[in-house]
């Protein structure tokens, strides 16, 4: 015991008081927690906006909504980055978030962009994602999947627990609308399992324990760009596919509005906007396709989108929410 | 003197576990203005993770049982080693050992594998009899150790007495064994079904949907998604009740044994031969085939990535273990002052509050330390030192169980000599204390150090720029990299075994 005391509390004191930065300007941002590690977009984004403005950015990484939320008035954080559009409508609610002053009549939105306070920063739609070599014949159609045999086994996220999760409950409830609960019943059999966020699916599936995945329809390009593997696709079905954007926000209360809303000038800037495709696996949001990088540009597209707009998405939640547990229950 | 001191010592860590665990309950109740009411969801989730905590709980000790027993009247090499490793799941993180549990068990796994071959039909892993899976899986090591100090606690006399009177294994078990387990088994039940009542990680992986919801998981979705605080403070008091009204039930069931003393002296017992022989070897295979071998699935993917691993996992791998080893020094260092004040007679209250953190919701802990810390310092700040005082709080009532009758065995056997040479405070502590108590305290801050490298769970809310291992492992996995998460995965295994080594090595090295 003794021999471990000594450098314990040696070493502890640097790791447990947080080393304070010196600088003055300080934009806090909070974000989620893929953002700021080093295969996320948050080093380009911080590297990039710290060469503009003068000033040190900071992520603060975790659940950011709850956290805003709970911490209100007196929240340190200068700009929210990743919230989902389904979840807008309560963050909305707290009055803690300024217009971001942005143009946004010509994005690279499949959808039309109206609101002055959430900017979007990427965009892409949920999909179910397949593996060529283990699935010959994959439903072409939400109709299909619902009508294919019971071995076929797909994974998907909970609608309590994830935004990917919550937005296939909107999906399903846009397709089948009432009949939603009879949709679910059928899909109820092939669900292997409900998982409590994106990526303990997504390992499911690459393991092979589940033969489709819900996740995006921009998946298949990082297997493409980053591991040379076109077996992953996306399954694209004629009745449309939900609409999934990722937004910042300024709040209201920021002690460096200067900084904060220069940040928000720069999101739609094509230099940030370059960053998105290969770093976030997803859409720009205000970037001409041919600018894309090549992947993108090739990936299939879906030839309609849906979308539910805030105030529908937080009056449908609760409804859909009880339908979706009473069928698989 | 010394005895005021201990017990102030003692009283003051209780009542500081008791603010951490009861006092964050209010804080979020308080910032909800209120509780709320539970919906018709709420309640299923309470009575599935009742029914499925009391199947667990009952599984782990029925199946401990003959496990303990064939380990306790063998004698075989790599005995000790196999009991070592078979500790193991214990201290694993839920993520790695989900990992492996499909890697094993999935449908794509290799006992599905197998049964293809030989033509039967696959078992599936997901719904609640996955969620049973893992937490026998989990369990099973503890409840098999405890009650093999039971088995080694019936003085070898006892049986060497049987022996060479020719009794047969029935009435040896009838006399004997019978009322040992009548003793020592309430207790493993209970310590299982207070873990698997707040479990919360394994019901979202493999629980299969919404009926397999527990009540931690409906916390954290109060949480999380409904930012319902007062639903969520709900939830946790009902889990407190559960926690309380099986603690009380156990209470009056648990009977001691009374097998008097002995000598303890000359060879271990050996078992009965004939067919019991090899039934044991089976039962001894099976354990260590279950809970040894997802282990191994884990390390043959992930071993080879990990000197691919990037850069800042290994910032992340020195973080967490600082993050540990401070946990567990403070855990041992709370748990002894708690259990030398009951040794000296500290009242019942001290020992209740030393389970505390057993029945308390860490999601609950952690977001009501967060409403308590807000306006003291910045969160990002506090991510650490939190994790760090948590960790070391939910490790604790493991490490009391081990210390409590240590430290009153040595009150018993050395209290009055060290009064009569006045050896008391820092001398008394140095010279009597800390050699005579090395081993439990080694084995509970060893614990404590395992259980704080694999959490993941009360940092979220946190977190600042500073990711610990099991963080970074979410990391990867959601930028796609698959790989590099199992590389992750073994290195987090690898690192909390490590830990509980050193530290119960250490334990023992000093004693």
């Amino acid at each position: 015991m003794r021999l471990f005391l000594i450098p314990a509390l040696l070493l502890a004191g640097p790791v447990l008081a947080n080393p304070a930065i010196a600088q003055d300007r300080v934009l806090t941002v909070y974000a989620s927690d893929y953002v700021a590690s080093e295969w996320g977009p948050g080093p380009a984004i911080e590297e990039g906006f710290e060469a503009i403005c003068d000033c040190d950015l900071q992520f603060v990484t975790g659940d950011i909504l709850p956290r805003i939320l709970m911490e209100g008035e007196g929240t340190q954080a200068d700009i929210v980055f990743g919230l989902n559009t389904d979840m807008t409508a309560r963050a909305r609610a707290s009055g803690l978030f300024a217009p971001h002053g942005q143009d946004t009549s010509d994005m690279s939105l499949p959808v039309a962009w109206e609101d002055d306070v959430f900017l979007p920063y990427n965009w892409g739609e949920t999909a179910f994602v397949y593996d060529t070599t283990r699935l010959d014949s994959p439903p072409a159609s939400f109709a299909e999947l619902l009508d294919a045999p019971d071995d076929l086994r797909i994974v998907i996220q909970d609608p309590r627990s994830s935004v990917s999760g919550l937005a296939l409950l909107l999906w399903v409830k846009q397709v089948y609308g009432e009949d939603a609960p009879e949709a679910w019943a059928k899909l109820a059999p092939k669900i292997l399992t409900v998982t409590r966020g994106w990526s303990e699916s997504y390992g499911m599936f690459t393991d092979g324990e589940a033969d489709m995945v819900l996740s995006y329809t921009t998946s298949p390009a990082y297997h493409i760009a980053a591991e040379d593997d076109l077996t992953k696709v996306a399954a694209i079905f004629p009745e449309g596919h939900y609409f999934m954007a990722e937004l910042a926000a300024q709040l209201a209360g920021t002690d460096q509005p200067e900084l904060a809303q220069a940040f928000m000038d720069w999101i739609l800037t094509p230099e940030f906007q370059a960053t998105i495709p290969l770093a976030n696996w997803s859409l720009p949001a205000k970037l001409p396709q041919a600018d894309w990088p090549q992947v993108m540009r090739d990936l299939p597209r879906p030839a309609t989108t849906l979308f539910y707009d805030e105030d529908q998405a937080e009056a449908l939640r609760q409804p859909a929410l009880d339908e979706w547990q009473r069928a698989l229950r | 003197m010394a005895a005021r001191a201990a017990l102030g010592a003692g009283h003051a860590v209780a009542a500081a576990l008791a603010a951490l665990t009861l006092g964050t309950l209010a804080a979020v109740a308080w910032g909800a203005g209120g509780l709320s009411a539970l919906t018709g969801w709420d309640w299923r989730a309470v009575w599935f993770t009742c029914w499925q905590a009391l199947l667990s709980a009952t599984l782990s000790a029925a199946l401990a049982v003959p496990v303990a027993r064939a380990l306790a009247r063998r004698r075989f090499a790599g005995r000790g080693l196999l009991v070592t490793l078979l500790g193991a799941p214990f201290l694993l993180p839920v993520i790695v050992a989900i990992m492996g549990l499909i890697a094993v068990f999935g449908r794509n796994g290799a006992l599905n594998g197998g049964l293809e071959a030989v033509g039967l039909p696959p078992v599936g892993i997901y719904g609640w009899q996955g969620v049973i899976l893992a937490h026998v899986f989990f369990n099973l090591p503890l409840s098999v150790r405890l009650i093999l100090q039971g088995w080694q606690a019936i003085p070898s006399e006892r049986f060497r007495l049987a022996a060479s009177l020719d009794i047969a294994p029935r009435d040896i078990f009838r006399h004997l064994e019978r009322p040992m387990l009548r003793a020592v088994l309430p207790g493993v039940w209970l310590a299982v079904f207070l873990v698997c009542l707040t479990s919360f990680t394994v019901a979202l992986a493999l629980g299969g949907g919404p009926g397999a919801t527990t009540v931690e998981l409906a916390i954290y979705q109060a949480f999380r998604f409904d930012f319902d605080l007062g639903r969520a403070a709900a939830l946790g008091l009902v889990q407190i009740a559960l926690c309380v009204a099986a603690l009380a039930l156990a209470r009056r069931i648990v009977v001691p044994a009374a097998f008097g003393a002995g000598m303890d002296a000359g060879p271990g017992v050996t078992g009965p031969p004939g067919w019991r022989r090899g039934a044991d070897a089976l039962v001894i295979t099976g354990a260590a085939g279950f809970l040894l071998w997802p282990l191994v699935a884990v390390i043959a993917t992930g071993l080879p990535r990990i000197p691919a691993l990037p850069g800042d996992v290994w910032d992340a791998v020195w973080r967490s273990v600082w993050m540990a080893v401070v946990s567990a020094l403070l855990s041992a260092s709370a748990c002894l002052a708690l259990a030398l004040a009951i040794a000296r007679g500290a009242g019942r209250w001290v020992e209740g509050a030393g389970m505390l953190p057993l029945i308390a919701s860490p999601l609950v802990l952690g977001t009501g330390l967060f409403i308590l810390l807000r306006d003291v310092a910045s969160p990002q700040q506090m991510a650490l030192p939190v994790t760090v005082a948590i960790n070391a709080a939910m490790a604790l009532p493991f490490g009391l169980r081990a210390l409590i009758p240590a430290a009153q065995a040595l009150q018993a056997d050395y209290g009055r000599l060290a009064a009569a040479l006045d050896l008391r405070g820092w001398a008394r502590l140095r010279y009597l204390v800390l050699p005579r108590l090395a081993r439990p305290l080694g084995f509970g801050a060893g614990l404590a150090a395992a259980l704080a490298m694999g959490d993941l769970g009360v940092i979220t809310l946190f977190a600042g720029d500073q990711p610990t291992l099991p963080l970074k492992l979410y990391q990867l996995m959601n930028s796609y990299r698959m790989e590099d998460a199992a590389a992750c995965a073994v290195l987090l295994m690898g690192i909390s075994f490590a830990l509980f080594w050193l530290f119960d090595r250490g334990g023992r090295l000093d004693a």
